[in-house]
């Protein structure tokens, strides 16, 4: 599966349009990583927890929109944009979406 | 008496605060400036289109994201700036650390896929959360390309071109 935010792939046709997949998530802080993240509050610096609970986070919204992408037999997604919103005080939904293709060749 | 415990407690604070975040800064920018001049031949562009849309090429994509945190001073001065308005260093150098080091976490994932070329590349900022505890995320993104030596060479051959 080829994962873009292009609107085309050098040297490759889209053969034909599926729409629009996405895939979200929706995440809550972990208490013990706040609790240390109140003590980084005072002397800043970067949040190492919460970066790693951001990746995660948009790594399983990558991978949900690649699952509808293949359940639709499309070998690409392309223009895939991101969008993150905070729901309530420490939980976040993150969202991955793009337009699935099927371009020529492998 | 409770109230002088509390004052001595945010004094300390701030006094830790700023020590520790000038410090802290201070190794991040040294960071930053070594590892920037370590990506400097990781090419990243905003630009949508390549600047080749012909020959085949493999895309990707790539990313770096970080959480970055103020500190105690920062968020006193911060806080102090909101009376009076006008420019807020203490937060523009805190959102400037988190661009730069979003853009060289994108291109060592570029690097470490053998990547030299990121074009379309995207920003996007969260707020984390507020007051206090101000922390921000950056994530940047964007579409790595290879040129694929294989196709390329097929390429070549087909359209009469010496690859």
């Amino acid at each position: 599966m080829l994962v873009s935010n292009l609107e085309l792939v050098p040297g490759r046709r889209i053969v034909s349009h599926f729409g629009i997949v996405q895939g979200s998530t929706v995440r809550a802080k972990h208490v013990g990583k706040d609790i240390f993240a109140g003590l980084k509050n005072i002397v800043g610096g970067e949040l190492k927890g919460y970066t790693e609970l951001m990746q995660e986070a948009r790594h399983e919204a990558v991978e949900r929109m690649i699952a509808e992408a293949q359940s639709m037999g499309a070998n690409a997604i392309l223009n895939v944009r991101f969008a993150t919103t905070s729901i309530a005080a420490g939980a976040a939904e993150i969202l991955a979406y793009g337009s699935a293709v099927q371009l020529d060749g492998n | 008496m409770l109230d002088l415990i509390e004052f001595g407690i945010f004094i300390v604070l701030l006094i830790v605060g700023f020590f520790a975040g000038t410090i802290v800064e201070k190794r991040h920018y040294a960071s930053i400036r070594q590892r920037e001049r370590q990506y400097a031949d990781v090419l990243a562009f905003s630009v949508r289109f390549p600047p080749d849309r012909v020959t085949p090429q493999r895309a990707f994509l790539v990313h770096g994201t970080v959480v970055i945190s103020s500190d105690y001073f920062k968020t006193f001065v911060a806080g102090l700036r909101n009376l009076f308005g006008g420019r807020v260093r203490t937060y523009e150098t805190l959102m400037e650390r988190a661009r730069r080091e979003a853009l060289l976490r994108l291109k060592h994932d570029a690097r470490r896929q053998g990547a030299k070329l990121v074009i379309c590349v995207r920003f996007e900022t969260t707020t984390i959360s507020t007051g206090y505890a101000a922390s921000i995320e950056v994530f940047a993104y964007g579409t790595a390309l290879i040129p694929d030596r294989e196709s390329a060479i097929a390429f070549g051959a087909r359209s009469g071109v010496a690859a």
